[in-house]
């Protein structure tokens, strides 16, 4: 933690940029492939949410004539599709990508090009999806960006209802960028299993790998399904097939049943990261072990089976019949109690540790206040009667961001602010982050705190108008307010990390005293990762070399 | 770490080929995949709104024929591994030679079974929910299959350059691993297609 004589910075040496950019483009190094996702996905976070910004200032006022319905549409799709596709995914794979190979004590993933690969793929999706808005105008009036929601139901994707090639867009862009994560699963699964250094057995493995390694197997499980509805669709607007074509027996409900069989999966595909990032935070700034570590990854593994047969709680209004909702109801609540023990294990983490606020810290806490609230709106939503109530109004888009905000988007900043020093070799600002973490939580609240009552007074999603009278819009405008403190951390955090890569404190091999692998080699790791491949005897390796009088490997952990 | 006493160290548990891992995820990931065509399958079988039927027009003859020159190959790329395994690297391309040429048949008869069906009865992935769920699912399965004869022509092709040699049973043993994956996927198609979609093709009001 002390400050050590500034040398040159390895990612910031003096040469020609052409040479710098052919390093980062030809590159198959798992850490430079992990910064790229990462920074791809945290331009992504500020594009999509600049989008929804643009969505409150239209709901600030009622009636208000900012952005036409049109626009309001795709924005509400792009701001919906970007941030799942193009922030969270890449974040969270960028972030296992870096790491995971590290925690193992290997020197790269099983399969260095191919991870090259799955970064490039996932890139020329993204970019595919947002040159939508130069190239989809196919037809006179068409739509310029896809405007059919993020999970672009039937039979409002099919060609009569949506003219152009917006849709055509969304469907190839994410597709694309789906084998992308794909290939990348199949690398992670590879690597975790047969990279792993002496000694790193599986239940001595840090549980960050853990749940990346779940998450890898609910990638190759549900996003295939998703690429295989996508393909139908496109068979349905390009050939002229009937998969979701009412008109000729097609089925739209099918498409429901399809995109949430990939949808609600991949609800635990962003969020089993955030759980893995918090698994790590905390029990370093608790100074304690994790408590209950093998029920952990127990109950990672039940997430996995049971989040495969939820996916019915997103359509209990369509009608599927008593015996179906009450069933889909029942594995939702089921669902809970994994997630329950999690966050019960973490409280008995920070029990009687001696906690030290970091920035890092406190994001992490953060998340397991705003994840608890998200999570009970979500077992409200599980209870049928009250969903046909509140289903697609505001309720449900507070309940969700605060899963997703609230939840997992503190979690990444717990884990940026944890691993940062790790991959650049300099410590972020600790009192810009505080300051980032009161604004973003302040805002977050302000602004998706209000969305349940403006639900349950009846406003839906989607809509980018309403009348005075209906009392929404007072919730409205303080959920407005709120964006300006979102977006204050927000830049916050991007003028922490410039002015941390130039002139932040050196981080050393180890800032936090922290126990996995990935801080026994220097920061920022070399190529190799570790000069020798190191050897392990416990879940903590390096209390282990730091205490040799006391090491866990003595309790058989 | 070095404090470690070097007893507990040892992890006796080898690592599995990352090779291997690597393929079985990707069947795993493929298998989804055509599990979404196969439910879609079902799901639409009987819903059809015009004809033609699938009773009306699939001739089971020809399809059995390619379903056993399809499992065929299974056993030959097996004999095939298994001699290069053993260093006998000509009987290795005899058998791979003959793998790819019952591969090559099964895409053959396939593709006259299509022509017939557009040609004959009019079966085209517009027509009806049938043409649309067959078209997709069964093409979906050739494309697979010629993926599959692309891979196996090309150990073929570099064994005729003599850069195949016994060493690398392992690796060519994966692609094989994929083909047989691919003939697993044509025992659920034709069950699905043949045998229950067949019968089950009336039209319901």
């Amino acid at each position: 933690m002390t400050s050590l004589p500034a040398t040159p910075h390895r990612l910031g040496e003096r040469r020609p940029w052409t040479a710098v950019v052919h390093e980062w483009a030809t590159t198959v190094d798992h850490k430079r492939l992990g910064i790229m996702y990462v920074v791809t996905g945290m331009i992504f976070l500020v594009v999509a949410g600049l989008e929804g910004s643009a969505m409150r200032a239209q709901l600030t006022f009622a009636e208000n004539k900012l952005i036409s319905p049109e626009v309001f549409n795709q924005l509400f799709t792009m701001h919906g599709t970007t941030m799942v596709f193009l922030m969270g995914m890449p974040v969270l794979l960028g972030m296992a990508n870096f790491l995971v190979p590290l925690q193992i004590g290997a020197r790269d993933m099983a399969f260095p090009r191919l991870n090259a690969f799955g970064f490039w793929l996932f890139l020329l999706g993204s970019i595919l999806l947002y040159f939508s808005y130069l190239g989809a105008p196919g037809l006179d009036g068409a739509a310029a960006a896809p405007d059919v929601g993020w999970f672009a139901y039937a039979p409002l994707t099919e060609r009569p209802f949506s003219r152009g090639n917006s849709t055509d867009y969304w469907i190839l862009g994410i597709m694309v960028g789906g084998f992308g994560s794909m290939t990348t699963a199949i690398n992670l699964i590879a690597t975790t299993l047969c990279m792993r250094c002496p000694g790193m057995t599986l239940m001595r493995m840090p549980l960050l790998t853990w749940m990346m390694l779940v998450v890898a197997i609910l990638i190759l499980t549900a996003i295939p399904v998703l690429t295989a509805a996508q393909v139908m669709l496109l068979f349905d607007r390009s050939l002229g097939a009937h998969f979701f074509d009412t008109q000729n027996g097609g089925d739209a409900v099918f498409w429901q049943h399809l995109f949430w069989f990939f949808g609600h999966p991949e609800v635990y595909i962003l969020i089993l990261p955030g759980f893995g990032f918090i698994s790590e935070v905390i029990p370093v700034f608790s100074r304690k072990v994790i408590f209950g570590y093998p029920l952990m990854v127990a109950a990672t593994v039940a997430i996995m089976f049971i989040s495969l047969g939820v996916w019915a709680h997103h359509m209990f209004v369509v009608g599927l019949g008593p015996f179906l909702n009450s069933l889909f109801a029942a594995t939702t609540f089921l669902v809970s109690i994994p997630t329950g023990i999690k966050v019960f294990n973490w409280l008995a983490t920070l029990w009687g540790g001696h906690i030290r606020f970091t920035a890092s810290m406190m994001f992490a806490l953060g998340f397991l206040a705003m994840f608890v609230l998200g999570g009970l709106t979500g077992i409200m939503l599980a209870v049928v009667p009250f969903d046909w109530q509140l289903s697609d109004t505001y309720f449900v888009v507070g309940h969700f961001h605060y899963v997703l905000i609230g939840g997992l988007l503190n979690a990444i900043f717990a884990g940026l602010f944890f691993w940062f020093p790790k991959a650049t070799g300099r410590l972020l600002s600790e009192t810009l982050g505080k300051w980032s973490f009161w604004l973003l939580q302040i805002g977050f609240t302000l602004t998706f705190g209000p969305m349940h009552i403006s639900g349950i007074l009846g406003m839906p999603r989607r809509i980018a108008y309403y009348e005075p009278d209906r009392g929404w819009e007072i919730w409205n405008q303080i959920s407005s307010f709120g964006v300006i403190f979102q977006i204050l951390a927000v830049a916050l955090f991007a003028w922490n990390v410039i002015t941390s890569l130039r002139s932040g404190r050196r981080a050393g091999n180890d800032p936090w005293d922290a126990w996995t692998l990935e801080w026994a080699t220097t920061s920022p790791p070399p190529e190799h990762n570790f000069d020798t491949i190191p050897v392990v005897g416990s879940r903590r390796p390096l209390w282990d070399s730091k205490h040799p009088e006391d090491p866990d490997s003595s309790y058989g952990a | 770490m070095s404090a470690i006493p070097a007893s507990i160290l040892t992890d006796p548990v080898a690592r599995p080929s990352r090779g291997k891992v690597g393929m079985a995820s990707l069947i795993m990931m493929e298998s989804c995949f055509f599990a979404t065509f196969v439910v879609a399958y079902l799901f639409y079988i009987g819903k059809s709104a015009t004809g033609p039927q699938p009773r009306d027009v699939l001739d089971l003859g020809p399809v059995i024929v390619n379903s056993i020159a399809l499992f065929a190959s299974s056993y030959t790329a097996i004999r095939s591994f298994r001699a290069l395994a053993a260093g006998a690297i000509r009987a290795f391309e005899g058998w791979l030679l003959l793998t790819i040429l019952l591969g090559g048949y099964f895409i053959v008869g396939t593709g006259l079974e299509w022509y017939g069906l557009i040609t004959q009865h009019g079966l085209t992935i517009t027509t009806n929910l049938f043409g649309t769920t067959f078209y997709s699912l069964v093409g979906f399965h050739a494309f697979h299959v010629i993926v599959g004869l692309v891979c196996l022509t090309g150990i073929l092709v570099l064994s005729l350059r003599g850069h195949v040699k016994p060493r690398d049973a392992g690796r060519v043993e994966l692609v094989g691993w994929y083909w047989h994956f691919v003939d697993a996927v044509w025992v659920v198609v034709f069950t699905v297609v043949y045998l229950v979609g067949r019968d089950g093709g009336t039209l319901t009001p």
